[in-house]
């Protein structure tokens, strides 16, 4: 596909159409009896589907052989940043007003905000170090293996929507298991392409 | 390298510059026009559907109720009816808090019946009417608080459930008073998923069930009682978490021991029997100081037995509250 740069206008702009809406919604008083508990839940739902769609793009990239996918990924999981931050900025704004203090109480009694906390954290790194320039300051091999913080943050992602459901467990339990697919392929494509080392050395007893 | 020119396409024949420019913007904004419209389309279908907001039939002689005067929320803003029965958990219909209102809708809630039995001298199985009937219909206002967090404040209609009670005379041996909701997953969809046991149950003391605050609703506003809200009548107990307050009624036991409730059996852990409305008791999801009142975009603090304390401390006197949450 040579046409790359159209297609990100595209990706831009349909990753903001839900953002749009949401704000249309709340403009016309249409979020519900709960505005803020909507946006929370909006925002941290679209979270979780651009870490899910950033992190299908290497797998589908191996699978169709369409190496230019992988220029869209960056945009991904900047939008899943981008969400997070407004999922977060929702709780500390609306929830906490900004005190530190009833947020730090928060954290250390609701263990299910903590590990959201905490895998909204492990994507700040990701997200400062996304540029051109900081891939080449860092280098390839150390970039890369910084951004596998993403599968951290998106385990955690999952686990945080998990223990926060009460009863109805389907839907992420679902986010699990597309979670769980998308790094099962990673695991798989590993082990089978690295032949295993010769049975000879492994039987030395050290 | 050597590049011939094609002398046998005559130049009236080549596309304008100008037209191929356009056709390709043109397509360009064709497509993302088009993306863009079936984007906004996904994320319409996956949120709730638009509120509900038909009117129900009128209840007629509803008296205020006036040997509570005094009791809590006086002069506090009642809490729209659109946001009462457009944000409501009902499992029976849907876990999103908002879907329950279209999915109740069309809840065939005649003919209706409620066994009244267990432990009781006179057991009886009303009729829907029949029951109505026991007692005069009052307007209750009180304030509703949602283990979750939010709460509101609601013009009930009802009558308190000593009345009912008072007629199938409770014998010596009971203690306790078992309620049950309707189970039918032709009517009640969602029981056909296992989000819960079915069917949902709940339970009193017998002092909290005699209590002149614990009442049996049937209305809201002055009119009947929507499906989403518990339709046909639903057990309102002011001073205790709102999924206390069982809806849709089919079933009222009285009991010499403890009976089993729907979400202690869930999660012993995090709801307890009594779950009595307790700022200084968290929930592991939801601290419990504040709350947030439907309506309003600031929190509240949340009071000692939803601000109950006057007329229900002495019910507990003596009793860890911590333990027994």
């Amino acid at each position: 596909m040579k046409d790359t740069w159209f297609a990100k206008i595209v990706l831009f702009i349909n990753s903001l159409v839900p953002l749009g809406l949401l704000g249309r919604d709340g403009y016309h008083h249409r979020l519900g009896a709960n505005p803020l508990e909507f946006v929370t839940r909006t925002t941290g739902m679209l979270t979780l589907i651009f870490l899910l769609i950033s992190l299908a793009v290497t797998p589908a990239r191996k699978i169709t052989g369409w190496n230019w996918l992988t220029r869209f990924r960056r945009m991904l999981g900047l939008y899943a940043f981008f969400y997070g931050f407004l999922h977060f900025v929702t709780y500390v704004w609306f929830d906490r007003f900004f005190n530190l203090k009833s947020t730090a109480e928060d954290i250390l009694q609701r263990p299910f905000i903590a590990v959201g906390m905490l895998s909204f954290f492990l994507m700040i790194p990701l997200a400062v170090t996304s540029t051109n320039k900081m891939i080449k300051r860092l280098g390839g091999k150390r970039w890369a293996s910084l951004h596998r913080l993403v599968y951290v943050a998106a385990a955690g992602g999952v686990l945080h929507y998990y223990m926060l459901v009460k009863s109805d467990t389907r839907l992420p339990v679902r986010f699990a298991i597309l979670l769980g697919l998308l790094l099962g392929y990673r695991l798989f494509v590993k082990y089978q392409s690295s032949p295993p080392p010769p049975a000879t050395i492994r039987s030395i007893p050290r | 390298m050597l590049i011939k020119r094609p002398y046998d396409i005559k130049s009236s024949e080549i596309t304008d510059k100008k037209v191929y420019l356009n056709r390709r913007l043109f397509m360009r904004g064709a497509v993302l026009a088009a993306t863009t419209v079936a984007t906004g389309a996904l994320y319409k279908r996956l949120n709730p559907p638009p509120p509900v907001t038909k009117p129900r039939e009128k209840l007629a002689e509803v008296q205020k109720s006036a040997e509570l005067a005094g009791v809590p929320p006086a002069g506090e803003k009642l809490t729209s009816f659109e946001d009462i029965t457009n944000y409501n958990n009902f499992y029976e219909f849907s876990t999103d808090k908002r879907s329950v209102a279209s999915e109740a809708e069309g809840f065939v809630t005649r003919p209706w019946t409620v066994s009244v039995e267990g432990l009781v001298n006179k057991p009886k199985r009303y009729d829907l009417d029949d029951l109505l009937k026991i007692a005069p219909l009052e307007e209750r206002v009180y304030r509703f608080r949602c283990v979750e967090g939010w709460s509101m404040v609601i013009p009930w209609v009802g009558f308190p459930l000593s009345k009912l009670l008072e007629q199938v005379e409770p014998n010596s041996q009971a203690r306790y008073v078992a309620f049950e909701t309707l189970y039918d997953p032709k009517r009640m969809p969602n029981q056909s998923r296992g989000v819960l046991d079915w069917p949902y149950v709940e339970g009193l003391r017998m002092d909290e069930a005699m209590h002149p605050l614990t009442i049996l609703a049937s209305g809201l506003y002055g009119e009947q009682l929507p499906p989403q809200d518990g339709a046909p009548v639903r057990l309102v107990v002011p001073w205790k978490y709102g999924f206390k307050s069982i809806k849709s009624v089919v079933r009222i036991k009285l009991v010499e021991a403890e009976p089993p409730t729907t979400w202690n059996l869930q999660a012993s852990n995090e709801y307890g029997f009594y779950s009595n409305v307790n700022p200084r008791v968290s929930h592991p999801r939801w601290s419990q100081a504040r709350e947030r009142r439907i309506g309003e975009y600031g929190m509240r603090e949340t009071l000692m037995f939803n601000g109950y304390a006057d007329q229900v401390a002495q019910l507990y006197a003596g009793m860890d509250l911590k333990r027994y949450f």
